[in-house]
């Protein structure tokens, strides 16, 4: 499969008041063609500013990125200017953001805001332009568009107003499309159907997404690939089954046992991450997670895990799968879910750095 | 039977009455809530839980309708006195914990604010007491008596604003969204938080939300509700099982699981409320179809659901 996108070490920092904040501490990661990778995780966990650092978006300064590559297509986006981020931005790789009301622009027709990018990009007469708003608008499942393409955003339903904003993302075919918490702010039925027109059209267009959201149950739905993020760190990454039947990083097992299931009794007390995320103008020696995690042992307070990989596509990064660690039971909400898969390795492999 | 601590029977709130923009954000409602039990609200948004659940505490005036509160109606006219009393046994628990705590007060003085006012301690002494006694019961700590909102994450001031639920001592505690803004791993802590409370106190919770699982977990019984009306009531378990009004379906049908396999097969069920093909002088109203399993629905549907419906 073709990659896309490549990051390499990726660190990124903001200056403060009161020091320097490290909010993506070396990040690897790649992105194929027309799947979806997931990246999940609390707020503070950098998240948010490893995409907008891919969008070249985090203001600099104070921001800044102190390390490594993205590597879009084989270009390295870290080295571009911003006259050249422009033609990047929009037409290569777009973004969706969570409150549609805030993102749209309040005082241009929606059909305007969608002909902006088609005249910057594709180099439309304003007619033509107005032509494929119209079918834009129909692809992203809004009825009577000839209507709505001259109204307001105030007009629209949230619903409505997020499918506007998808229309926007895609109109310029990028090949790239960052979500940012696209169902967030919608309701259940609203989110289904946002999710249900995402994917289709990700069919049909053959984009690649990443998603960012906190539900994992949203994440089940969308993802073929799964990036588990805690304090600037990706911990564990893989295939969407492998992270819910055979998940490997005890942050991980916190999430996912951390959420009632429809099954579940509810005379029992839910499995809760204590204790709060770190700071990361000071982050922690060891594993970050160390301190909120019930089987840390000593070496996770002294030394940094590295990744071991537990099968082709799996990678997680925490001392348990060392040869060494003691065998430890996930909680009993994991366990229940946990079966074998057939592409993991025997054993962990210990993956070099700098891979 | 239980024993009902509220009744809410008929409870309409209108806005812009007899305007042309006239909203009927609650249609004639009815219900009850036990002592000691979580009843769940959900529905999407618009469709009039946080009316409901702010018209019950009188943040609004009723249009009509009744809510007793230990047989005693809230709404009317009150002395001061009387709505004190009132005040103090019913609380509420808001979804933003950012904008629900007063920046510019301490949290000591945020939390004492409702034993200030209802002169439930005597003396510096003892109020601060109670402070360090609540600051404990929600997981937090003596020293965080003296510091201010924006100095707490998202986590502890929805503790914050629990301990000031607590304060003056209430037998039910209406919770809008309590857990929406705030992270997974947050969420579990908090619920378990009240889980706890509620055990230990013999709380009574009116639970607003529309995270479906979270209420699920949460509540003994479940009302959905849609566009003002309450559409379905009954049992916790009993709702997922056996989910009987079309709109309920339709919602179950959109919770997104954390399990893939299950989303790879899942079908969503569409609801289109022309559905019903309701006559023009058919009686529409709350039935109950098995014990404590009541439905909003027709005559017709109403013998059509008994037969569907599995034990």
């Amino acid at each position: 499969m073709e990659k896309i996108l490549e990051v390499k070490d990726l660190k990124v920092s903001f200056q403060v008041y009161g020091g320097e904040v490290q909010a993506v501490r070396g990040i690897n990661f790649d992105l194929y063609k027309g799947e979806t990778l997931a990246v999940v995780g609390e707020s503070g966990s950098g998240k948010s500013v490893l995409n907008q650092t891919i969008m070249k978006l985090i203001p600099m300064p104070p921001g800044k990125i102190t390390g490594g590559q993205i590597l879009f297509h084989g270009q390295d986006i870290v080295k571009k200017t911003d006259k050249e981020m422009e033609k990047i931005r929009g037409k290569e790789i777009s973004m969706i953001f969570q409150d549609p009301m805030t993102s749209l622009n309040p005082t241009m027709k929606v059909g305007h805001q969608i002909m902006e990018v088609l005249l910057k990009h594709q180099n439309m007469k304003s007619q033509q332009a107005k032509e494929r708003a119209i079918e834009l608008l129909r692809l992203v499942g809004i009825p009577m568009p000839e209507k709505r393409v001259n109204q307001y955003p105030h007009e629209f339903s949230g619903g409505m107003r997020q499918r506007a904003m998808i229309a926007i993302a895609l109109a310029a075919n990028p090949s790239l499309l960052i979500a940012d918490e696209p169902t967030t702010a919608l309701d259940v039925t609203i989110q289904a159907q946002i999710l249900e027109l995402m994917k289709d059209l990700q069919k049909k267009m053959d984009t690649s997404i990443i998603f960012i959201t906190h539900d994992l149950g949203v994440v089940a739905n969308v993802a073929d690939r799964v990036a588990v993020m805690y304090a600037g760190q990706i911990v564990e990454i893989g295939t969407v089954d492998e992270i819910f039947y055979d998940p490997r990083h005890p942050y991980t097992w916190g999430l996912l046992a951390s959420m009632p299931s429809l099954d579940s009794d509810h005379k029992s007390e839910l499995a809760a991450i204590p204790g709060t995320p770190p700071d990361l103008t000071n982050p922690p020696k060891g594993d970050a997670f160390a301190a909120r995690n019930q089987y840390a042992m000593a070496i996770d307070f002294e030394e940094e895990p590295p990744m071991f990989q537990i099968s082709e596509t799996h990678f997680a990064k925490t001392w348990l799968l060392h040869p060494d660690a003691p065998k430890v039971e996930p909680p009993e909400a994991v366990k229940r879910k946990m079966r074998k898969l057939s592409s993991t390795f025997d054993k962990p492999v210990l993956v070099k750095e700098g891979k | 039977m239980e024993d009902k601590l509220l009744e809410i029977k008929h409870l309409k709130q209108y806005f812009n009455i007899g305007r042309p923009n006239q909203v009927k954000a609650v249609d004639d409602v009815s219900f009850d809530i036990y002592r000691g039990e979580t009843l769940g609200l959900v529905g999407e948004s618009g469709c009039g839980k946080s009316t409901t659940g702010r018209t019950i505490i009188r943040l609004y005036d009723a249009t009509s309708g009744q809510v007793l509160f230990n047989g005693e109606n809230v709404h009317g006219k009150k002395s001061n006195s009387e709505l004190k009393k009132f005040n103090r046994k019913m609380q509420m628990i808001f979804q933003d914990p950012y904008a629900s705590l007063n920046p510019r007060m301490t949290v000591a003085d945020i939390i004492a604010e409702g034993i200030d006012i209802h002169g439930l301690a005597k003396g510096k002494k003892e109020r601060m007491e109670r402070v360090y006694e609540l600051l404990e019961t929600v997981g937090l700590n003596k020293e965080h008596a003296n510091r201010y909102p924006h100095e707490f994450s998202g986590g502890q001031r929805q503790r914050i604003g629990i301990a000031r639920a607590l304060a003056v001592e209430p037998e039910f505690i209406i919770a809008d969204e309590p857990i929406s803004a705030l992270d997974v791993s947050i969420q579990a802590q908090v619920v378990n938080l009240m889980k706890k409370l509620q055990r230990e106190k013999g709380l009574t919770y009116l639970f607003i939300a529309h995270d479906l699982s979270m209420v699920k977990y949460i509540s003994d019984r479940i009302g959905v509700m849609y566009f003002g009306k309450l559409v379905e009531l009954a049992p916790a378990d009993d709702l997922y099982k056996n989910a009987m009004h079309p709109y309920t379906k339709s919602l179950l049908s959109a919770i997104p699981l954390p399990d893939p396999e299950s989303e790879r097969t899942r079908r969503r069920i569409l609801y289109d409320p022309a559905s019903h093909h309701y006559g023009e002088n058919e009686k529409v109203e709350m039935r109950e179809i098995a014990p404590g399993h009541l439905v909003y629905c027709s005559e017709n549907e109403f013998e059509q659901y008994k037969t569907q419906y599995k034990k």
